[in-house]
């Protein structure tokens, strides 16, 4: 059977040997990765656009940030940028200059605005982390179903777009409103299923800070990342980042579509979990990150000089506060100590930190622990929820110094 | 479909076609291992994803897991699976180790 999708693959390849681009040089890095968890091996593929990333699923292409992406700088590049798609079917015909987004609903007068247009308005950036509310789901004990993420369903950049306040003023938004929803062109195999949508609060859409984004660390959003707009809503998870974004639509009553309603849900209650194993008795739309920490230089079972001062780095996030501080501890969370706080590049974005250790010889557990500004601070003990939503434990580097 | 049409202009259309869309790479090949449901599996998950997808859950999730992921499929995606292989497939992806490699 040759289906429109291998049809494309022939033409793919076939068009760029015609169009004269070089074909990518061979890889000498590893062609797959093994993620700590039970059956995490995943192959290392490169596609169009990106470097080798670890490719979690195929259709839908599903790719994570290598780790050690993490430790070259604050900004993750755009082909190393995670990508996560829940619909099977892709806009890959898209094209940016007949693309429009269309304002509708209850608003005093609908729009459709070309990209050109969209640029016309004032623009604004941010630096700002996505990431996806399933990352680290493969550390989930028990373990639960779903994408079986490592660590990196995360990255930091820098977005360029007009504020989504903008565009609704511009349209007008009708008093009573109550949700904006958004829309992407990816759809789902089957006319049968839900389209991927998502809705915010009308408070929300307007804070001024949630942006309609062209350009991603100063480039057009790549295919993969949303060509050729994405909402970005900082501080939030990236469910909301709505890819391909084609219409938003001005709603007088709660949107209740399926990716709201069914699922992309917590636990109603105060820690947003249930004991393992359990069923929450009633579950909310998932919502602001979670204050996170990771060390970025040390891989678990790195061997060390022991007695010798030994540099430890990485970064940290959360919903928006900022961070205040992140700790340190060599003895598996029993004593900590203060980092040092890098330059911030925005109380969105992944702030970094540094301290020295000096380790006697043996096995040691390294741990980051991060505070923010609005008083959230990570966990030692893992919580568990049955999606494996917004995990934020202190993760712990085992390393041994000899 | 007009393919003689594209067959004459290769290259100005080709790069034309080339620039804004995107094309992704053959899908890497997913082998299952053999058994009664294996070619259901095949067939019928593979209509709409890959199966890596299957192939990449954690191990022994049991009969439960996999009765409420075919039923999602099913009810929630639009999955056209007659009953008697949602069955065959639940008792599959149960009963058989199923890796990512």
């Amino acid at each position: 059977m040759l289906g429109r999708r291998t049809l494309l693959i022939g033409l793919g390849s076939s068009l760029a040997v015609a169009c004269g681009r070089k074909p990518a040089a061979p890889e000498a890095a590893a062609d797959h990765a093994v993620l700590p968890f039970a059956n995490g091996w995943r192959p290392i593929v490169q596609l169009p656009g990106k470097r080798p990333m670890l490719q979690l699923t195929t259709r839908p292409p599903q790719l994570e940030t290598p780790f050690a992406v993490f430790d070259d700088g604050l900004i993750t590049p755009n082909d190393a940028f995670f990508v996560r798609y829940s619909m099977g079917e892709l806009p890959l015909d898209l094209d940016g200059e007949r693309w429009r987004l269309e304002v509708a609903g209850a608003v005093q007068q609908p729009l459709s605005l070309s990209l050109a247009a969209l640029k016309a308005m004032p623009q604004t950036e941010i630096v700002a982390v996505n990431q996806c509310s399933g990352n680290s789901r493969g550390f989930s004990d028990p373990r639960v179903g779903g994408g079986q993420l490592g660590h990196g369903a995360m990255g930091n950049a820098r977005w360029t777009g007009v504020p989504l306040k903008a565009v609704l003023d511009a349209a007008g938004v009708q008093r009573g409103a109550a949700e904006v929803a958004f829309d992407g062109l990816d759809g789902p195999v089957s006319p049968k299923a839900p389209d991927f949508a998502k809705a915010l609060s009308v408070d929300h859409a307007r804070d001024g800070e949630v942006l309609l984004a062209w350009a991603m660390n100063g480039e057009p959003l790549p295919f993969l990342n949303g060509f050729p707009l994405r909402l970005v809503v900082p501080g939030w998870f990236g469910t909301y980042w709505v890819k391909h974004l084609h219409r938003i639509t001005v709603l007088d009553t709660p949107f209740a579509g399926y990716f709201m309603a069914k699922t992309y849900r917590m636990p109603d209650n105060s820690c947003g979990c249930v004991e393992p194993g359990t069923k929450p008795e009633s579950t909310r739309p998932i919502t602001a990150l979670r204050v996170r920490s990771f060390i970025t230089n040390l891989a678990d079972g790195a061997k060390l000089a022991a007695g010798k001062p030994v540099a430890v780095r990485g970064i940290a996030f959360d919903s928006g506060s900022g961070i205040r501080r992140v700790q340190l501890s060599a003895d598996g969370g029993q004593s900590w100590q203060d980092t040092r706080l890098r330059e911030s590049l925005g109380r969105h974005a992944f702030r970094g930190w540094d301290a020295t250790l000096r380790l006697p010889a043996g096995a040691h557990r390294l741990m980051a622990r991060a505070e923010s500004l609005g008083g959230e601070i990570q966990p030692l003990q893992a919580s568990w929820n049955p999606s494996g939503y917004a995990r934020n434990v202190a993760e712990t580097v085992r390393v041994t110094a000899a | 479909m007009r393919p003689a049409a594209t067959l004459l202009a290769p290259f100005s259309l080709a790069c034309l076609v080339a620039a804004a869309p995107y094309a992704l790479p053959p899908e890497r090949e997913t082998t299952l291992p053999a058994g009664p449901g294996a070619e259901l599996v095949q067939a019928q998950c593979a209509a709409c994803h890959s199966l890596d997808l299957v192939t990449t859950q954690p191990p022994a999730m049991g009969e439960a897991f996999w009765r409420k992921t075919v039923g999602k499929m099913v009810e929630t995606y639009g999955a056209d699976i007659p009953e008697d292989q949602q069955a065959a497939i639940i008792a599959y992806l149960a009963q058989t180790p199923i890796k990512a490699r």
